[in-house]
């Protein structure tokens, strides 16, 4: 008999380290400093004694640490648990996995709901902005915790995509690989556009408070579960939520009222409310900010390192993604490829749009496990 | 893949000077660039074909999946050494688009084409039935081959888009230089090999 812990990494639980202090304190790229910075993360698998077996996973906007095996208690696995555990294409047979909870994020990971230890209280909009290389600083600061100098690979999809992308740009001799999935090297103005009407409804929610919600014992519930339902749109494609959906009723038959009529209205509103569960509305703020100035390749010398030491990528990208089309996928191999840097590019088949990358489907895993077998034949 | 492709890959991968920057156009499962690897060479390899990327990643070649016909603007002018073209500009839509496509990503290529005017095929055609061979082994209702063209048909094509034909290589039907090749090559050669020079 099959159970849930088959090809699962198992057991896990969340540790945190703290990676940054009062003596030791983060520089961030806007030269503003966080004295404490913690970190939660998972690890599964085992590091090797040459410790060159470390892959790095990178989440998404609103992921975190846990990203396989089960919780005690719990029955759900972690967001990437199809792809991440024994015999799975992140193989941790092969490979010691980490992941971490992102820098401004609220699943561990030091943020702007954390206290301020100047003050003793929430940071709120006190907490500095952030950039993909704060992220990455945070990430590599946990690696050297671990005692891992360098990743065989890093890999992420969506914003995870793009935090590996700028660790290969800024420390390539720390990677060996990076997969890039449904990322962006700039978002589009559409892409801004959501993002900024996403924070525009947690901003505008009275319950807000200029950010200091968490100090006044309020928080912008309504603003922060429109902003998810909103962006949980562009997460599918229309092909998708018409499979899933169409226009059945959520009870029976269509009754003609302002409510939850339809079950794709049900669906929002039940997305919105678990989110709001987990999640914080200065996270998402923070993040999502980060997502719209980031443009790594804007600096003429972005790819010097690079080119000094090679980091072989994948690309990939989902043919019904329309957060992140393929055109985004697209202009990070010209940028790579066209610097002569080892590239390969897959458009993955997937009726799903952007959140095919979370999604079990055969010819992405097939590729993304080519590209990883082969970089475990490398190391030995 | 076939012995007798493996000899046409062969042939190509001897002709391409070592430390070279390759981009294979229909690469397959990544054959001839890792032969190339063997030389010093690097590149990138084209195909659509899914398990044809997976196993050419597996093997440690970098795979770009694009259509030739569409997306080879996605390439720099000039970004590569050579580009081979190999058994592949039958089938694309475009034939005439994609030369000069290649001509723009690198000065020099290797193209290698089936001859539809091989005498097996004449005989073919006059006995009333379309050509089948080893190099056209396809029923016209099923075939990926979209144009059929011989020799003195193509080569008007490479002068025409500003691409000197340096060397013409006539194959036998198992992918080897043939003997006659040079002699009645339209007659005789199953397939044909033009290592060409664009004019910049």
């Amino acid at each position: 008999m099959t159970t849930h812990l088959d090809r699962s990494v198992g057991l896990v639980t969340t540790r945190t380290a703290r990676v940054f202090d009062d003596a030791h304190p983060l520089t961030l790229r806007s030269g503003a400093t966080l004295g404490q910075v913690d970190v939660a993360y998972e690890t599964y698998g085992t590091l090797n004694h040459a410790r060159d077996n470390a892959v790095f996973i990178c989440h998404a906007l609103t992921g975190d640490a846990h990203a396989a095996g089960f919780h005690d208690g719990d029955t759900k696995p972690g967001w990437w648990d199809t792809i991440i555990g024994p015999g799975k294409p992140i193989d941790t047979g092969t490979w010691y996995v980490v992941c971490a909870n992102l820098l401004g994020g609220c699943q561990g990971t030091t943020g702007p709901s954390s206290t301020n230890p100047t003050t003793g209280e929430p940071y709120g909009l006190d907490f500095p902005l952030l950039d993909m290389g704060d992220f990455v600083e945070v990430h590599r600061a946990l690696g050297r915790h671990l005692g891992i100098d360098r990743f065989a690979a890093v890999v992420g999809g969506s914003l995870g995509g793009m935090q590996a992308l700028q660790w290969a740009i800024d420390h390539p001799s720390e990677v060996g690989r990076a997969i890039i999935i449904a990322a962006s090297s700039r978002l589009t103005a559409q892409n801004i556009a959501f993002s900024a009407v996403g924070r525009q409804a947690i901003m505008r929610d009275g319950d807000f408070r200029e950010g200091r919600f968490l100090t006044e014992g309020t928080a912008p519930r309504r603003g922060l579960a429109v902003a998810r339902m909103m962006a949980h749109i562009t997460y599918l494609s229309e092909t998708g939520f018409e499979e899933k959906f169409g226009r059945s009723a959520q009870r029976g038959e269509l009754t003609k009222n302002f409510g939850v009529d339809f079950a794709i209205e049900s669906y929002l509103e039940h997305q919105g409310e678990r989110f709001l569960s987990r999640f914080d509305a200065l996270s998402y703020l923070y993040l999502t900010r980060v997502m719209d100035y980031f443009d790594p390749f804007a600096d003429p010398q972005a790819l010097d390192a690079l080119l000094d030491d090679p980091v072989r990528f994948l690309v990939l990208s989902f043919d019904t993604d329309w957060r992140f089309s393929t055109e985004h996928s697209r202009r990070i191999v010209r940028h790579l490829e066209g610097a002569r840097l080892p590239t390969s590019f897959r458009e993955i088949h997937s009726a799903w749009g952007h959140d095919s990358f979370l999604l079990d489907i055969p010819d992405y895993h097939a590729t993304v496990r080519a590209f990883l077998e082969r970089a475990a034949e490398d190391l030995s | 893949m076939t012995p007798k492709a493996r000899r046409d890959l062969w042939l190509i991968s001897t002709l391409i000077p070592e430390g070279s920057r390759v981009l294979d156009l229909g690469c397959g499962d990544g054959e001839l660039l890792r032969l190339l690897q063997r030389k010093g060479c690097s590149g990138t390899g084209v195909d659509m074909s899914p398990s044809n990327l997976v196993a050419a990643m597996r093997s440690g070649v970098d795979v770009i999946q694009l259509d030739l016909d569409r997306q080879l603007g996605e390439f720099a002018d000039d970004s590569y050494d050579v580009v081979v073209l190999s058994r592949t500009l039958q089938t694309v839509r475009h034939p005439r688009h994609v030369l000069q496509e290649i001509g723009r990503i690198a000065v020099h290529s290797l193209v290698s084409m089936p001859n539809f005017a091989h005498w097996r095929n004449r005989l073919r055609l006059l006995s009333g039935r379309m050509p089948m061979s080893k190099d056209l082994p396809f029923e016209w209702y099923d075939t990926p081959n979209l144009h059929h063209s011989s020799l003195p048909d193509l080569e008007p094509l490479f002068s025409g888009l500003g691409m000197v034909i340096d060397t013409r290589i006539p194959l036998d039907a198992s992918g080897r230089p043939h003997r006659l090749g040079n002699l009645a090559p339209n007659l005789v050669a199953s397939s044909s090999l033009y290592l060409l020079h664009a004019r910049r």
